[in-house]
């Protein structure tokens, strides 16, 4: 366990850093078109149809939010969007450019991605992880990283500068040279997204960010993914909590046995019969309680 | 007093030295958990191929000068051991990366016997050991205590090539790109193919890395002992690989000190110790079970991390 006595700071990262970033990362177009796309998307395990003609469009500068029940292939629909599966048939498009089918040439080209299980460097400090995910960005050959040019030195300094910034973007700058492990759960998972937003991504996708978060803690990650949607990044969020879900996002996607069940704005699907019926296989009525809890807020 | 002072000096050359093999081994091990058995071999091919650009393509009259001769031999040493090594990673391991871990490690151990009889059978005179040219200022000098410390030059070199390339690849590591790229790989290799790092070429990059650093190290053997032989690749790769899972296998200062201690300890068991020098394996392999008894981890590894 970590020893860190400090208590997490659980505000919206500061205006001016937000302002600060952008201009750094510049991704924001100003249009509203749409950005990632999938057309007709199917993925088959052996006899097992995960995904079923998943069809559904990001527009720049929106926030999409990805539920369903267990199991409904929603980790698996975003490991199609990402080059990690294959699908086996129908598209991804990215900027109306096939997605790579690499995940290496999908972070270049400008999507990355946090786990739903923490996947951090643990033996490297905060400000490392996040020079990892600058990695694509930078540009130092290896003569010049020998010898030490000026070339060298630019990029470095360059990516040490961005490295600061997100840190203090996503909170943590007091943990900038403490190993990645042996920070506090939550901690651990800000700096997932400040290592996904090294890599200048126009499209962002979270896999359950509040997984194991107390109340306060989701709400910083609320407050926090907005100021990523204000960066000029577009985000999908894959989450359990529907209270959470609808009360952050632009729009709502239901998955349900590989199937798009309902797709439409908070409020639609909150109301959808299908969805109260669909969800999670509960009992009516408890999975009403459990989705009109969000109204609350 | 002068016995022992000499005997740490030696100790601390051949240390340097071993510890430049030891470099390659414990890199290899990080990134792909594979003990390299044929790492001593990329070190003797590196002194051969010093010595063969030496002999056959380079005129004597500047052979005969040391300051280029000396780089010459360094760097024609360094690119034979990395070709070797890249090609050897590119053909023998690279095949068998998913395949169960004892394949890769006997594979090593046929590329280590493929590559000594090759040396064997197609450099000529290799059957026997070949003189090699100091390429250093000949003699040594003298520290006065007591009876007189004698310091060779060649001994000078090779600790100061061996410990600043060393401190070299050490800042490279930490601060560079390419270098967070390599820990990032050692670490999670699938996620740091997500952050757009192409796992292959750093294992290239690695085995290249390694295999220059035991050219050089053969190389300057050579100059150190005025000749070489097709096994010395075999007897000074063992010492490197304990010196590498001395100091911690996987961690590129622990192999550096692991280095230092193995030197160390042959020059002053080699004295002191009764058996004297036909022993040195024994106290090396003596000191190796009582660390790794107390600290199995090695000097400076990590113990088994701790899964989230």
């Amino acid at each position: 366990m970590s020893e860190s006595v400090e208590q997490p700071e659980l505000e919206a990262p500061p205006g001016e850093v937000t302002a600060e970033l952008a201009e750094d990362m510049q991704i924001a177009t100003g249009t509203r078109e749409p950005i990632l796309e999938s057309a007709g998307v199917s993925m088959v395990f052996g006899g097992l149809r995960a995904l079923n003609e998943v069809t559904f469009s990001l527009k720049e500068g929106e926030i999409i939010g990805l539920i369903g029940p267990n199991g409904a292939g929603k980790t698996t629909f975003f490991n199609c969007l990402t080059g990690l599966y294959t699908p086996t048939s129908g598209s991804v498009t990215l900027r109306g450019a096939p997605m790579p089918q690499d995940p290496a040439r999908v972070t270049e080209a400008g999507v990355a991605r946090t786990f739903q299980n923490i996947r951090l460097f643990p033996s490297m400090t905060a400000t490392e992880n996040v020079l990892v995910g600058r990695h694509v960005r930078m540009k130092q050959g290896p003569v010049s990283s020998l010898l030490h040019g000026p070339r060298f030195r630019r990029s470095e300094a360059e990516a040490h500068d961005r490295a600061e910034k997100l840190l203090a973007f996503v909170g943590l700058t007091r943990f900038a040279d403490e190993l990645a492990r042996n920070l506090p759960y939550g901690d651990q998972r800000r700096l997932e997204i400040a290592r996904a937003l090294a890599t200048d991504p126009s499209v962002l996708l979270l896999d359950e960010p509040t997984a194991g978060m107390n109340a306060q803690e989701t709400e910083a990650t609320r407050q926090l993914i907005f100021a990523i949607r204000d960066l000029g990044v577009s985000v999908v969020v894959i989450e359990h909590d529907t209270k959470f879900i609808f009360t952050l996002c632009d729009r709502v996607l239901v998955l349900v046995q590989g199937e798009l069940l309902v797709e439409g704005s908070p409020d639609e699907v909150r109301g959808d019969p299908r969805v109260v019926e669909a969800y999670l296989g509960a009992p009516p009525d408890e999975v009403e309680a459990q989705i009109h809890a969000g109204e609350e807020s | 007093m002068s016995i022992f002072l000499s005997q740490i000096a030696n100790g601390l050359m051949f240390g340097s030295l071993i510890a430049l093999i030891a470099i390659g081994y414990t890199m290899v091990y990080g990134i792909i958990t594979l003990i390299n058995f044929a790492h001593g071999e990329i070190f003797m091919v590196g002194a051969y191929g010093g010595l063969a650009t030496l002999t056959y393509w380079v005129p004597t009259a500047v052979v005969a000068r040391w300051y280029f001769a000396l780089p010459i031999a360094l760097v024609a040493g360094a690119l034979v051991s990395m070709l070797v090594a890249v090609a050897m990673e590119r053909f023998a391991y690279r095949p068998l990366r998913n395949a169960p871990r004892l394949a890769p490690l006997i594979t090593a151990l046929g590329v280590s016997v493929a590559l000594q009889e090759a040396v064997r059978v197609f450099y000529p005179g290799a059957t026997a050991a070949i003189p090699f040219p100091p390429l250093f200022i000949q003699g040594a000098f003298v520290i006065p205590i007591g009876d007189g410390v004698v310091i060779r030059y060649t001994g000078i070199l090779l600790i100061v090539v061996s410990l600043g390339l060393a401190f070299g690849l050490e800042r490279f590591v930490e601060r560079t790109r390419l270098g967070r790229a390599m820990r990032a790989t050692s670490q999670d290799r699938d996620t740091a193919r997500l952050m757009g790092i192409d796992p292959d070429r750093v294992i290239v990059l690695t085995f290249a890395i390694g295999g220059a650093l035991a050219g050089v190290a053969g190389v300057l053997y050579g100059s150190y002992l005025n000749n070489i032989n097709i096994d010395m690749g075999f007897q000074n790769g063992i010492f490197a690989f304990t010196a590498a899972v001395l100091g911690g296998i996987g961690n590129i200062r622990g192999a550096v000190v692991g280095g230092l201690v193995i030197g160390l300890v042959r020059a002053l068991g080699g004295q002191y110790l009764p058996g004297g020098t036909a022993y040195d394996y024994v106290w090396i392999f003596v000191v190796l079970i009582i660390v790794l008894v107390f600290r199995p981890q090695g000097f400076f590894g990590e113990s088994e991390r701790v899964r989230a």
